[in-house]
């Protein structure tokens, strides 16, 4: 019994050994050499696999950074400065510090919720609307409600509003990789400047058709009077195809442009309340659990010259 | 009796509007003619704001290959060239004209006699269909002139004629053949000349007695036309379904039905073609359906095409009646709702349905239980659910893999599903993405 289990213990090891032996020096040959740094730089990485920097994953963005072994063009929207600054530091290199960005919804329909046009009880997918029609709300531009976006978020940043049916981003979570852009099937989502104080303006609105149409369509449609585009001072403003667009690196953010818009399409968001006078009650109620906030008419008449105060204290 | 191989359903077929007699709709005030009516690209409108048009007078020139000219279905003056949002609110090219009388072109022959001979030889045939802007009234609104020009190396052997009308409800081929079958015959006639094939087929499906007699006895007295009654199962008339019906051929997968020597055309394009070739009257006409459980009548009509659907149901309903859930252009299983009610009529519209909110409604959509019972269904032999999972997955490719691009879209796997998964929309969607990724690569 004794000498059996020995021979059956003697035979497994010898050729345990033999194999050992094999793989070592199979492993020797076909070694790959892989930078340390690597590894390294993909520690620092948020580790997301969000796709935001255009590569397949973290460990491609890392490969990407170590074997350029600079940041040049190479950017982790989600990590954002903190992050490029620790890679910078692996990788021994001087990295310029981008402006933060956040996603911005480009549409307010008017026509949603109760007020909406049509039905839809097709397959549950913005993508799929877009391929059948313009969706509830009639917009051939505008948001189909779907919820791609949210569905394509990877930091529970994006959220549907139940009331109008659009999406609201949480610029506390938002860390601008551009995944809801990209699943946008009518390309509303846009990745803006943070801006000062998460204070910004843009145009809430990318219909093309032209203005009497588009305000039929909806009615915080842009009309593409051109109004803002004469009324900007830092030429930050211009209108193409019907539809007015905001330059985000030239745009100070003086709202001239938004109080001038008659149809309340450029939007501002994160000013300070606007004062009493301004009839706060005719004000749209704030979204549950959404930071933007609509106010127009804007409080203040706005001071002629460029420079703009505004209120730090917020 | 003769039918397709695999899969197929039978849904309630609802042809309640069989006995009503083509009517002839009055011209609204106002027309918009959509330079998009067909597959491929617009038209180029040729007129401009205060031109006079007479009816049938050519507005919209096909300047590219995939296109088809569009003709005035009215006289009267061109108010604008602008775009106009179409039955799903698309924005699309358009002319809009303001009704003035009702004055044809002097060409067009408008006296009811019919005329069997044509001596026209198949070349002149095309060119005619092109100049008359026919395209393929079955559904899919394929220019005509493409359809008939034989790529060369290629040789016609079968024309088959699709008047299965598989989709519930609709009757429009229905009443055409009963009251047009000598036109229908002669337009037959017609294409085979223009093909060259010794033989075409009608397909109708055997709960049509009445037409296949009708055909039949018309057929006698022409040559080479041969009434094939078909078992009743959907989707008997979708082009590949019908080929393999008529001759037992399959059409590979990727290839068209020229491949194996068929080509099929809808009943209602050879009336078409029969107006066209012998009165030289252009397609400024739809013959359309207008049904519904619930309403007080049923219709089938002859429509100017730029009507609009809202002058349609106020002519042949009043008004819409309060429960309506969905006005479907089509049938039940690949029609497709109407978003914008004012948007004109295009040419291959077939039906206005009126469905009822209890009818038009889609129940919760539940698990996937793996029943199989879509891949049973599939006339194509494809597994739905498994594109359900890779579309879900966005894997394209493997999508593409196990030919999604095969689906017709004849939405026999919805039908079928316990679970009521929207398995045709999501194959939709896959074919989508996968045309868009094969672009990409190109």
């Amino acid at each position: 019994m004794t000498q059996q289990i020995l021979i059956a213990v003697l035979v497994l090891g010898v050729i345990g050994a033999c194999f050992a032996v094999l793989l070592y020096f199979v492993a020797q040959k076909f070694k790959v050499v892989e930078d340390p740094l690597i590894d390294e730089v993909s520690e620092v990485l948020p580790g997301a696999n969000c796709g935001g920097c255009g590569k397949a994953g973290c460990r491609a963005f890392a490969e990407a950074c170590v074997s350029q072994g600079n940041l040049d063009g190479l950017r982790c929207a989600p990590g954002g400065d903190a992050v490029a600054k620790k890679i910078a530091e692996l990788l021994g290199c001087v990295v310029e510090q981008g402006e933060p960005m956040v996603a911005v919804v480009r549409c307010r329909p008017s026509f949603t919720g109760d007020k909406k046009r049509s039905n839809y009880d097709g397959m549950h997918s913005c993508a799929f609307a877009n391929s059948l029609y313009t969706g509830e709300s009639g917009c051939p531009f505008g948001c189909l409600g779907c919820g791609d976006c949210v569905a394509a978020c990877q930091f529970d940043a994006i959220h549907m509003d139940p009331e109008t049916h659009t999406p609201v981003v949480d610029e506390e979570k938002c860390t601008a990789c551009g995944a809801c852009a990209k699943a946008c099937p009518r390309r509303i989502i846009e990745l803006r400047n943070k801006g000062r104080l998460n204070r910004r303006v843009y145009v809430s609105c990318i219909n093309k058709e032209k203005g009497a149409q588009a305000r039929k369509t909806c009615e915080n449609a842009c009309i593409g009077c051109g109004k803002c585009e004469k009324v900007c001072p830092f030429d930050a403003v211009h209108v193409t195809d019907n539809v007015a667009y905001i330059d985000h690196t030239k745009c100070k953010a003086c709202r001239k442009c938004v109080t001038e818009c008659p149809t309340g399409a450029i939007v501002d968001v994160n000013f300070p309340a606007p004062a009493k006078k301004a009839e706060p009650a005719a004000l749209p109620p704030a979204a549950p659990g959404a930071t933007i906030e609509i106010n127009k008419p804007a409080p203040e008449p706005v001071a002629a010259t460029q420079k703009v105060t505004i209120n730090e204290q917020n | 009796m003769k039918t397709f191989k695999m899969g197929g359903v039978h849904p309630e077929e609802n042809k309640i509007s069989n006995n009503a007699a083509i009517e002839i709709m009055p011209v609204p005030a106002q027309m918009v003619v959509l330079m998009n009516q067909h597959l491929g690209a617009p038209a180029t409108p040729i007129v401009q704001k205060g031109d006079k048009v007479k009816v049938g007078q050519l507005i919209g020139e096909a300047q590219t290959f995939m296109c088809a000219n569009v003709h005035s279905p009215v006289s009267g003056t061109v108010l604008k060239v602008d775009t106009c949002k179409d039955a799903f609110g698309l924005i699309k090219p358009a002319v809009y004209i303001n009704v003035e009388g009702d004055e044809w072109m002097e060409t067009i022959d408008r006296t009811p006699d019919i005329k069997r001979e044509c001596n026209l030889e198949p070349k002149e045939i095309v060119a005619k269909l092109k100049e008359m802007g026919i395209v393929g009234l079955g559904g899919a609104t394929f220019p005509a002139h493409i359809k008939y020009s034989i790529p060369e190396g290629k040789k016609a052997e079968y024309l088959i004629i699709n008047a299965a009308e598989c989709e519930p409800y609709l009757t429009s081929d229905y009443r055409v053949m009963l009251e047009h079958s000598e036109e229908i015959c002669t337009g037959i006639s017609i294409l085979r000349k223009a093909l060259g094939v010794p033989n075409a087929y009608i397909g109708i499906e055997s709960n049509k007695p009445e037409a296949i007699r009708v055909m039949t006895d018309m057929a006698r007295s022409f040559e080479g036309i041969i009434v094939e009654p078909l078992k009743v199962k959907y989707p008997q008339g979708a082009e590949k379904q019908l080929i393999q019906a008529v001759t037992g051929r399959r059409v590979p997968s990727g290839k068209l039905p020229i491949d194996v020597g068929c080509v099929v055309s809808n009943v209602g394009t050879t009336f078409a073609v029969y107006e066209a070739i012998q009165k030289n009257k252009p397609l400024i006409e739809n013959i359309l359906t207008v049904t519904g459980k619930r309403l007080p009548s049923q219709h089938n009509y002859i429509v100017r095409i730029g009507t609009t659907y809202n002058d349609i149901i106020r002519h042949s309903l009043g008004e819409l009646p309060a429960s309506t859930g969905k006005v479907i252009s089509g049938g039940t299983m690949m029609g497709k709702a109407v978003a914008n009610l004012d948007a004109p009529t295009v040419k291959g519209n077939a039906s206005v349905l009126v469905m009822d909110e209890n009818e038009a409604r889609r129940n919760p959509e539940t698990a996937c239980i793996r029943c199989g019972k879509c891949m049973n269904a599939c006339p194509m032999g494809l597994e739905p659910y498994l594109f359900s999972q890779l579309v879900k997955n966005n894997r394209t490719e493997e999508a593409k893999d196990h030919n999604i691009l095969d689906c017709i879209e004849c939405g026999c796997c919805f039908f079928s599903c316990p679970a009521n998964k929207p398995l045709t929309d999501e194959i939709r969607l896959g074919k989508f993405r996968v045309r868009a990724m094969m672009a990409a690569k190109r």
